[in-house]
């Protein structure tokens, strides 16, 4: 009997009844994601979407051995089966949770989001293409479907087979999908909500040229605008360092606007949403102002005083609360386990580490410079995904 | 602050711009000052958005509050001990519903003002009247809604009443006969929910070939055009089904809210929703909140002297419309006059969570 639900539409991969765990970055998976990577390149259809480019990108073959780099032990093999349920409204997603998973050394079965996104369609093709050729051996390795969320069956099916399972998408998917047993023996790892802030220093936002800021205000389009400010990683507390900091702001933030302002119009439900927003956070943090913009594209809540509730007053499509002190430390009672990037402009990234780890800070997983909050890799959430979804051979 | 009482008393709608703007604004600013005194959540809105009530020129000044706020917050400017009813949206299965705390003053208030307001098209007197709806949806409580509550408030307006429908939704063709020749002669109330009317009443007139004579009738009816424009019916298509089935010519929407009862806008014999002295209409862009021109599509704010008791004076909708003008409509009625396209859509929204309400 194949082990591949006829209820599914399977987008590639074949029957993973037989599949031998494999070591970290094998050369057989290095070799399929590189020409994975190939195809991708060269495909026009790909060109459209800038988050397929970036997916190929990170599968060239140099990057893959830069990645290895990281992992010298040769101790370790894959988990066996891999279950992966990717989130439903971030469309690259599941490549890059499959990626990991197979350079761990996994057979996978992905679920993709039943969204009809043009980016699923796209990679699964190169990855159909690519396993009915020359890299057939790895097709038992490489299974992505698409499935009704209501199908629990389903999920209760793969999860009982699998060795590792992998849930993206919010709490809510958490839960349903943990309703779903697991072998004993089998490990999760969950990705559920996340709340992620900006630290700026104001003096380098006063310090740089206007083509500098214009260069700033792109990257933090990228980092929030771009996704509905509604990716795990997009900044929602802006925490202002430093002197001068009402110049700063006014300085970023018009180029912020100006450059936002172009590119992400505000539909009227996403304008009283960000109103509603506000307000409602300023019933809960105290001293809070709202800023006057030019219109609805930017809406800044200032407050006084930073509370534990503060992860809850977050809204998409542009609404920031932000908050200055001298130092960061305002943050150490407010951080929970949910908060989990911290970027930053003009601050040192080793005293940014320092501030989690000297504090013991229970949330924040990653610290990166705006622009690259969304960049992924093997370690997310402060998962060791190679590691994680491998077993250590121990020798006594 | 004007006296509450004399409210009433004032002309529906008579008075001119300047006279009208000039009184919304000093007594919506002396309500916003009362509420902040007396809702601490609205005072930290208030001080957020940053309006000076000391300095107000304008009321389009004022905070607007979405309506959604009300859905997630408990917003009352009175002590529990002076609550006299708590008024709850219509809010569909599984969504939020707004809650509205209404002390005695302000319930009465709506009353009388509502009173005003439909008399201006009924007349002063009780005529007999026709619910265009079950008769369940009073005796049956769990049905009891903003449906059973916009009966009974109406209800007020008639005397003898009867329902269209019996409590298997079948229309009451010996009730109506006995009814209409008791009252013959005489003007006809008819009540109802546009899309009950539609669905329900018309659809049933049809079915069962029973053409009552109701050209001395005068409908009110409200409730939302959402699900005829689903249907892609248009205002003229469901006043001409009323004609051909049974004869109604008079017949006047009214748009409102539970989150404003009492100051509703009704329809004119025009085809204008109008704004009374006790309300208005203020049309905003969504791109910055600014005041629309007339003419320009906007979200639409509503503006009402009759919430004391919590602090939905100055709200922000989530419906489209337009100005269409002020003191020039030909039905004579003075202040705005406007009409409503729909409700605003829900965007589909990236990111990496997907809890969000899940799409039927």
């Amino acid at each position: 009997m194949s082990k591949r639900n006829n209820s599914c539409t399977w987008l590639c991969g074949a029957d993973w009844e037989s599949v031998k765990p494999l070591r970290p970055f094998d050369e057989s998976v290095l070799a399929f994601l590189a020409d994975v990577s190939a195809a991708l390149l060269r495909s026009r259809e790909a060109k459209a979407y800038p988050d397929v480019a970036t997916f190929a990108f990170f599968c060239r073959r140099a990057n893959l051995e830069r990645l290895r780099a990281d992992y010298p032990e040769n101790d370790r093999l894959g988990r066996g089966l891999t279950f992966h349920i990717a989130p439903s409204n971030v469309p690259i997603n599941f490549a890059y949770s499959l990626v990991a998973a197979l350079l761990a050394g996994n057979a996978c079965v992905v679920k993709a989001s039943s969204q009809d996104f043009a980016q699923t369609r796209i990679v699964c093709r190169v990855l159909d293409e690519l396993l009915q050729g020359v890299h057939s051996a790895l097709a038992p390795y490489v299974n992505v479907c698409i499935y009704a969320r209501e199908r629990q069956d389903i999920t209760e099916e793969l999860s009982a087979q699998c060795d590792a399972r992998i849930i993206w998408g919010g709490d809510e998917t958490v839960r349903r999908v943990r309703a779903a047993q697991l072998a004993p023996h089998a490990v999760e790892v969950t990705f559920p909500d996340r709340y992620s802030l900006l630290a700026v220093d104001a003096q380098a936002i006063l310090a740089m040229d206007d083509s500098q800021l214009a260069r700033l205000a792109q990257d933090f389009y990228n980092d929030t605008y771009l996704t509905d400010q509604n990716a795990c990683t997009s900044p929602r507390l802006v925490y202002w360092l430093g002197k001068e900091t009402a110049a700063a702001q006014q300085r970023f933030w018009q180029a912020v606007h100006s450059y936002a302002a172009q590119r992400y119009p505000t539909e009227p439900v996403v304008a009283v949403d960000k109103l509603t927003a506000a307000y409602r956070a300023a019933v809960a943090l105290p001293g809070a102002k709202l800023c006057v913009m030019p219109d609805n594209t930017v809406v800044r809540l200032q407050v006084d005083a930073l509370t534990p509730d503060l992860d809850e007053h977050r809204c998409a499509g542009g609404f920031f609360v932000e908050y200055t002190a001298e130092t960061l430390d305002d943050l150490i009672p407010v951080v929970k386990r949910k908060y989990q990037t911290l970027s930053y402009i003009g601050l040192n990234v080793d005293e940014l580490k320092r501030f989690v780890v000297d504090n013991g800070l229970r949330g924040i997983d990653r610290i990166a410079p705006i622009g690259h909050t969304m960049d992924f890799a093997l370690v997310w959430d402060g998962h060791d995904l190679i590691r994680s979804l491998s077993r250590c051979i121990s020798v006594l | 602050m004007f006296d509450v009482n004399e409210l009433p008393s004032l002309p529906a709608y008579e008075w001119a711009h300047e006279e009208k703007h000039a009184f919304l604004t000093r007594e919506l600013t002396e309500l916003t000052r009362h509420h902040a005194q007396h809702c601490p959540e609205y005072a930290r809105m208030l001080s957020a958005w940053g309006t000076d009530v000391e300095n107000v020129q304008s009321f389009e000044e004022l905070p607007f509050l979405p309506v959604r706020l009300f859905k997630e917050l408990s917003l009352k400017s009175v002590v529990d001990e002076e609550l006299h009813k708590t008024m709850t949206s219509s809010g569909t299965t599984g969504q939020q519903v707004s809650r509205i705390y209404l002390d005695r003053e302000t319930s009465t208030l709506q009353s009388k003002i509502l009173s005003r307001i439909v008399g201006e098209f009924l007349g002063k007197q009780r005529l007999p009247m026709i619910i265009l709806d079950t008769s369940a949806i009073i005796k049956n409580r769990a049905m009891f809604s903003a449906r059973g509550a916009g009966i009974l408030g109406f209800s007020m307006f008639g005397r003898d009443k009867i329902y269209a429908l019996d409590e298997n939704m079948q229309l009451d063709v010996e009730g109506l006969k006995a009814f209409l020749e008791k009252h013959e002669g005489e003007d006809i109330f008819l009540f109802g929910f546009t899309f009950m009317i539609w669905q329900h009443f018309c659809a049933e007139l049809r079915r069962v070939g029973y053409r009552p004579d109701l050209s001395r009738g005068v409908l009110i009816h409200g409730g939302g055009w959402k699900k005829l424009a689903d249907q892609h019916i248009t205002t003229q298509q469901f006043k001409q089904e009323l004609n051909e089935t049974c004869g109604l010519t008079r017949v006047h929407d009214y748009y409102g809210m539970v989150e404003q009862t009492g100051t509703i806008y009704m329809e004119c014999e025009c085809g204008h929703l109008h704004a009374p002295v006790w309300s208005d209409i203020t049309i905003r862009r969504s791109t910055d909140f600014s005041v629309a021109d007339v003419g320009e599509l906007g979200l639409i704010q509503v503006s009402s002297l009759l919430p004391h008791s919590y602090p939905g004076h100055v709200l922000l909708t989530e419906d489209e419309g337009r100005i269409l003008g002020e003191e020039d409509c030909p039905c004579g009625r003075k202040g705005k006059y406007f009409e409503i396209i729909g409700r605003i859509k829900r965007a589909e929204v990236r990111g990496c969570s997907d809890t969000y309400e899940q799409k039927k």
